[in-house]
Order: structure tokens, then sequence, then C-alpha cells
């Protein structure tokens, strides 16, 4: 077994080598511009887009003309969010999303109240999930945008997209959602789901890096943005700059084989997080976080009480795993996703997120088992909360000085 | 971020793991921190008749630079008086270890449980305790 042993597949996946073996002839071979309308080098390109732009159309249930390019997720967030802002202000200027999304979608958030936006951050409830009734409560006449995300990065919920749609379409807003980390691994469908915009990225579901889609719906309503990047108006005039060629073709490729390998992936990726997860919470005061019905096949979040989650990686260095506490940042904040369903403060530094993929085996799962269980075990004998816990001592009762 | 092999064996092989009988009037007791903030650290000595540190002990809830910051404290702490102890300075600590920046509050933290547990000591035997003027780096 090769180690360290994989397991943050929510950061990013590893290329599936049939990705990289489609991409591999646009790189010197067929290098065109699939801009160029006078030579076959640009007609190669072109063909080679049109391709890719149906493989992802296909997977979502589009259209090929409602996709459009972009360099990940990130960029396609800020143009859904910015653009549908420029685009429809004369309607108004509200925007309604949650306190969970990714910072993409926050901070362009907070950039566009710079610029006269109302946001309303709702907060989910404590298993992660959006309360419909305080959507409702505050949706309004001004607001143009509702963007929650499909599912989540951190703890893997899946929000009730259909219903947000409905709501926000009641209203008469438009419905946009961030679905990195779903796409790919559940079925997503953006007629059955009501969405007018979706941003996907390809290294999320074993394409490269540095490409992705924004999904604009083009019918019932036809849905405009305003281009965030000027130039030579490719990609309907929605996103300027030459298309990264070999990098579409990744994605295109990356979406066909998750549309024709998802159902079966999904199921063995689920029952290996089961048995990861159901062995780990034999651990005590160990706590699954965010809710285990509604949410992505491949994640795990869990919290290890009195253990701090740092501390706890460099003792689990044989897994790449991602952990909820920030204490290498200068402001020692914990995860603002964890907090936000409602965990304290310690309880989110003792969080550790496992992120599964498609080369994941059980022989991994197996082993990252035995290393974490051993090093909750090694941290706790080490722990002064531990013991105290053991002791009966109730922590909150104890006057700390916060540093 | 890469730790060096200092915390490595530090957090690894934890030197002095353990509890002191915190009742007795030998045993300074000092713990600092917050769970909130992501590291506790307990520290405790046990002070023969000629005020030396004779045995300390550590547990600390925390990153690894934070359990080896209070691991190597224990070390220095055995056999040292307690007025050496009290000079013992967090910038000693970030030098052993090579802590990067980001990890100096962790040899703060060390620093401030160890002057925890000796002014624990104090009060218990009737001293008052040592206020510190230090202005942390």
């Amino acid at each position: 077994m090769d180690l360290p042993i994989y397991l943050d597949n929510n950061a990013t996946t590893p290329m599936d080598p049939r990705v990289l073996e489609a991409m591999l002839p646009y790189f010197v071979q067929k290098f065109g511009n699939s801009a160029s309308r006078n030579h076959a080098f640009g007609w190669v390109a072109e063909e080679a887009v049109d391709y890719a732009r149906e493989q992802v159309a296909q997977l979502i249930g589009a259209n090929e003309k409602e996709i459009i390019f972009t360099s990940g997720a990130t960029e396609s967030d800020n143009l859904a969010l910015k653009g549908v802002f420029e685009m429809y202000q004369e309607k108004g200027n509200h925007i309604i999303t949650m306190t969970t999304e990714h910072k993409a979608v926050l901070d362009a958030c907070k950039h566009l109240e710079k610029l006269g936006a109302r946001v309303t951050y709702l907060s989910p409830q404590p298993d992660g999930l959006i309360n419909l009734e305080e959507l409702v409560a505050a949706m309004s006449q001004e607001t143009i945008l509702v963007s929650i995300m499909y599912g989540n990065n951190e703890i893997g919920v899946i929000q009730p997209v259909k219903e947000i749609a409905k709501i926000a379409h009641q209203f008469g807003a438009l419905f946009m959602t961030d679905a990195t980390q779903a796409v790919g691994k559940i079925p997503v469908d953006v007629i059955a789901d009501g969405i007018d915009l979706l941003a996907l990225s390809a290294h999320k579901m074993y394409g490269p890096k540095g490409v992705g889609a924004l999904y604009v719906r083009r019918k019932n309503p036809r849905v405009k943005v305003t281009a965030q990047m000027d130039g030579g108006g490719h990609e309907r005039g929605m996103r300027s700059g030459t298309l990264n060629v070999p990098g579409i073709v990744g994605l295109g490729k990356a979406c066909e084989l998750a549309r024709l390998e998802m159902q079966q992936d999904a199921e063995r990726l689920s029952k290996l997080r089961d048995k990861l997860e159901n062995s780990l919470l034999e651990l005590e005061e160990s706590y699954v976080n965010g809710n285990r019905e509604h949410r992505l096949p491949h994640t795990a979040n869990i919290s290890f009480k009195y253990v701090e989650g740092e501390g706890l990686m460099m003792a689990m260095k044989d897994l790449a795993v991602s952990s909820g506490s920030a204490c290498t940042s200068a402001s020692l904040e914990p995860s603002y996703v964890l907090k936000s369903l409602g965990l304290s403060d310690d309880l989110a530094h003792s969080s550790i997120r496992f992120g599964l993929g498609r080369f994941t085996t059980e022989a991994e799962v197996d082993r990252a088992i035995e290393v974490t269980k051993n090093a909750v075990t090694h941290l706790r004998e080490l722990s002064p909360l531990w013991e105290m816990f053991k002791e009966g001592i109730d922590l909150d009762s104890i006057e700390w000085a916060e540093h | 971020m890469a730790y060096s092999d200092k915390v490595i064996d530090h957090y690894s092989n934890p030197r002095n793991v353990g509890t002191l009988d915190k009742s007795s009037s030998k045993v300074g007791t000092g713990l600092v921190g917050a769970p909130e903030c992501g590291d506790v650290m307990r520290l405790q000595i046990e002070v023969d008749e000629n005020n030396v540190i004779k045995d300390a002990k550590f547990k600390t809830f925390g990153c690894g630079s934070a359990i080896a910051s209070s691991s190597l404290a224990t070390e220095w702490l055995k056999g040292k008086s307690i007025d050496d102890a009290m000079k013992i300075d967090n910038m000693d600590i970030v030098e052993e270890l090579a802590l990067p920046p980001v990890k100096i509050h962790c040899s703060v933290l060390a620093e401030d449980a160890i002057k925890a547990a000796i002014n624990d000591y104090r009060v218990k035997n009737g001293f008052a305790p040592i206020v510190s003027e230090k202005v942390h780096h």
C-alpha cells in the first residue's frame, strides 16, 4: 500500500488516467485555437470543445449551448453572482445565500455588498440543512438571486435544491447552485432540479485543475450574466479568453466517465464511508457532523472530542485528510462551516474530514480506521481535557484563560 | 507545514506525560489555554525541600508544536531550582524546537504554564505569586 493514503478527495481528486489520455493530443499535435475559424487547426480544436460541451451538458441534463467554460468553480461562482447582480440590478439588489457556502460565494457576496447589494446569509439547522421557512421569510420583491450550494465540501450535506428552486421562482428570483462537490458524484439534473445557474469544476471529479464550467439556463427563463472578463467575446460573450482546449477536453471526458460510472462509484463509496464512520464511532465521544441521510456518498466529517485536530492529523501522518482546526493560521479560528452548525469551538477544533474517491480501496479504509483509532487513543492519553472528562469534571465550569 | 525533527521527536515520544497529585503541598499545577482556542496545557512540578524541581509532568490538548513545547518544558524543569525555572523564556523553546512564527504562541503557552505551576506551588506554601511583567513577542 502506498503511503500516505489519500483521503482528501473533497480538496481535489487524482486525475483519471483515461482523462489524461483524452487530453494529451491537444497539447502538441492538436494545439489549435478553437476560435480560429479559417484553418484546420482551429476546426479540430473547435470540434473537441464542442464535443466536450456536449459531454458536460449531458451529465447535468442541460443543452450544450448552456455551458460556459471557465477556469474553475471559483470563477464560475464569481461570474454567476457578479454577472447576475450587474445584469438584473434594475429588478432588485437582494441576494440570499448561506453561511456554510464556499468562500468563492461568500466573498463574492461581500464584494457585491460594497457595490450596493443587500445579502442575507441564512444559518443552517444543526444538521447543516437549510431551513426552508427561513428562506421563504427572507424572500422579497427585491430578491434577484438565491445561491445555495448543492453538496457541502466540508460535511457533505446535500441541500433540498428542488424545494429551494421552487421558492426562489415563486418570488421571481433566479436560483444558482455551487455544485462543485455534487456534480459527478450524485445525479444532478438542471431541469428536474429547477436550476438557473450551476458552477462545476473538473478537478473534483477526476479531471484536470484549472478548468470548470458555468451552466446558464437559456429557456424558461432565459438567464443572462454580464461578463466579468472582457475581450474577444468567447463563450457567447459571457467569458472572453482563448479556450483552454486540453483542459476542456479533460473536463468533458471526466463528465462522461462520471455519467457512466458514478452510480457504481457512489454505491461502493457509501459502503466504505459507512464502514469507516461506524468503526470510528466506536470510539467514545466521537460525533458525525452534518445530516447523515442527505449527504454525498464519499464524505465523512467526525469530531473526536478532547483531542485537537491538527495534533491528531500529525499522529495520522499516514493519512492525507483535512482538519476543521485552523491552528496554523494566525487567527486560530476553526472551520466556519462547523461553527455555523452550532458546534462549539473546541469540538470544531477536534474534527477530521475524510473524503473518499474513485481510487480509494477497502484495504486503505481499513488502514485508515486503524491509524485513526490509534491516533485518537494516543492523543487522549496526552490530553488534560480527556483526563478531566474521565474524572467527571465539567469543562464548562472551568474559567479558561483565553489567549 | 513541515515540522522540525525535534518537534516530531517530542510529539512521537513525549517525555514525562502524566499526572502528579495536585492536592500535595509539594506539587504545583499550571493549567493554561482554552479548549476553544485549540490549546490547553497542564504542567505540574514536584518541588523538594531545597526548592529544586525533582519531577515534572504534563498533559496537552493541542497541535504537535504545543505538545512538543510542553514536553520539552518538563525536560528542562527537572533538576532546576524554582528561581532558574522562572527564567525559562518562550524564545528558548522557539529556538530549541525551531518553531515557525505561527507556532510561537505554543511556546508562550508553555512559558505561561511553567509560571502558573510555580505560582501555584508558591501560593500553596504561603508565598506571594510572582507577577510577570513580560510582554511576549
